[in-house]
């Protein structure tokens, strides 16, 4: 059985920032980032659909410590969005200091960039990864 | 199913830079965990071993093979487990179900870890291969990330403000450094206060350096029997009566139940049904407290605290020695030491010396403690339960 939304496919379209996700035939639920089967019904009825890139934060940590190879990107933010069709996805926060960040991001409206990470000795090849920018007024 | 017998146990110290190899550690723990159940290595049927960055901590692969004929258990069946953290956890879970199903009377459990060979960053590197690689490693996620991520959703989700729930989890540490500090074998042996937590170094917001547990090396040993040989040659014998695993995908997609864990509650759910107990018949409990929020993350979904309520315990004491249900009094992941591989046989080990009553002379015991619960996490969705009973 054929894998409908690849890895390689959803990191072309995301190196675009265009987020692709799958949209199940039989519960109507969106599936982002993209598996073999639905993440609510586990239904195989699946197709490809583009999603806004459109959420609000649910949660984010700035961390001061990396892996190795990454050290040059501290501080960085992580933060987890719920998207407006559903799914919550990882990223990046990137407009905003790090020192600026406190607890009263959850809820804030954010669109989707996104960014490659170049990958390492252990990561096979590079990845895109979403990044986040405000997309309200305070 | 037969019953299954936990008969001799041994533990290494657990410390930073192990002079001794993988391999070294655990024939060590294994021989003192056959020799104390009254057996030889030709004793020993099979082995299950638990390890999971050796491949890269020794450039040792299969080291099952190497470690069973290292400590004279020759050419026997010997498997490696690999579920991140709770790899010693799943190791003893196989065990128990080979010997309950009667496949083997006698088996070694073993696990073993050199986190600290490795380095910070590049163990920072490795531990975050338990996160999804394609899809979340990308964004710099890492497990202080995981559990920073965890602690503010935490925070959020049952409106607690961030400074209370940071004194919350600065109790979690507290205790299990004063505890740690009693057990010879632990790591970080010394005690803390809440505001050596939050001067620590700033690791991911809000989780500071003493919310974390270390790097370690070390290893830990069980050897399982059926009832028929246990009650041959052990006096003391505990009883494995309910085991769980449960699994779940990456972070992100566990939006439906996050700040809880899912896999959790259905492995203990799975493993108290198996005994015959609920939370209420716990006596003393070593769970999963690889950063302080987890604790109160996992001991609601245990069934021990009303959820959102973990942090008011710790800091009433109810989860202290002589509490109303006493966690991770060996000292836990925090002080003990997190050499992830042999993590949950460490977790066993402790629990079975509280039920044959043998933390006395420590200052540790849990008095009359009949039931004991290990709680394992591994990555964020690999959980394992052992239900042990005297
Ligand atoms: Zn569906």
């Amino acid at each position: 059985m054929d894998y409908k939304l690849p890895f390689k496919e959803y990191n072309r379209a995301l190196r675009k920032s265009r987020l692709l996700g799958l949209r199940c035939n039989s519960c109507g639920a969106i599936t982002c980032p993209p598996k073999m089967s639905c993440q609510e019904c586990t239904g195989l009825d699946l197709e490809v659909t583009e999603l806004s890139g459109k959420g609000s934060i649910v949660t984010y940590t700035t961390s001061f410590g990396a892996p190795q190879g990454r050290e040059n990107e501290l501080p960085y933010t992580i933060v987890i969005v719920q998207l407006d069709e559903g799914p919550w996805i990882m990223g990046n926060l990137i407009d905003m200091e790090t020192d600026k960040i406190t607890f009263d991001i959850i809820g804030r409206r954010v669109k989707m960039g996104s960014r490659v990470y170049p990958g390492d000795v252990y990561s096979a090849g590079a990845s895109a990864r979403p990044v986040f920018s405000f997309d309200d007024q305070i | 199913m037969r019953k299954v017998a936990v008969l001799g146990m041994g533990h290494s110290q657990f410390c930073f830079n192990s002079p001794r190899t993988q391999v070294e550690l655990m024939s060590e723990v294994a021989l003192d965990a056959i020799t104390s159940s009254n057996l030889i290595a030709k004793d020993i049927e099979a082995a299950f071993i638990g390890n999971c960055l050796g491949t890269i901590a020794e450039g040792q692969a299969t080291i099952q093979q190497f470690a069973v004929n290292d400590m004279g258990c020759l050419n026997i069946p010997a498997l490696r487990y690999e579920g991140a953290c709770a790899s010693g956890t799943i190791a003893v879970r196989e065990a128990f179900m080979h010997v309950a199903a009667g496949h083997y009377d006698v088996v070694l459990v073993a696990g073993v870890e050199k986190a600290t060979a490795l380095g910070t960053p590049l163990a920072t590197r490795c531990f975050s291969m338990a996160g999804d690689s394609r899809y979340e490693y990308p964004s710099g996620y890492t497990f202080p990330a995981a559990f920073a991520l965890l602690a503010h959703l935490y925070a959020s989700h049952y409106n607690i403000p961030l400074p209370k729930l940071k004194e919350q989890m600065a109790a979690v540490s507290v205790q299990s450094h004063f505890y740690g500090n009693k057990n010879p074998l632990a790591q970080l042996r010394f005690e803390i206060t809440a505001e050596d937590v939050l001067n620590s170094f700033m690791v991911s917001t809000p989780i500071q350096l003493h919310d974390c547990c270390p790097f370690t090396d070390g290893a830990a040993a069980v050897v399982l029997a059926s009832e028929e040989v246990a009650k041959k040659i052990y006096s003391k014998p505990c009883w494995i009566t309910g085991v769980g695993l449960a699994t779940s995908g990456q972070l992100s997609s566990q939006y439906r139940y996050l700040p809880r864990l899912r896999a959790r509650e259905l492995s203990v759910e799975k493993a108290y049904k198996m005994a015959g107990i609920g939370p209420q018949d716990v006596d003393v409990c070593e769970l999963h407290d690889c950063f302080s929020i987890a604790s109160l993350i996992a001991s609601e979904s245990l069934g021990f605290f009303e959820f959102g309520t973990a942090g008011e315990a710790w800091l009433k004491g109810e989860t202290k020695v002589d509490g109303k249900i006493p966690i991770n009094i060996s000292g836990g992941l925090k002080s003990k030491g997190h050499p992830i591989g042999a993590t949950g046989v460490s977790q066993l080990y402790h629990i079975c010396k509280q039920l044959r009553n043998e933390m006395v002379d420590l200052g540790l015991q849990v008095e009359g403690a009949r039931t004991g619960l290990v709680d394992t996490l591994g990555g964020d969705g690999c959980l394992c339960h052992l239900v042990v009973q005297r």
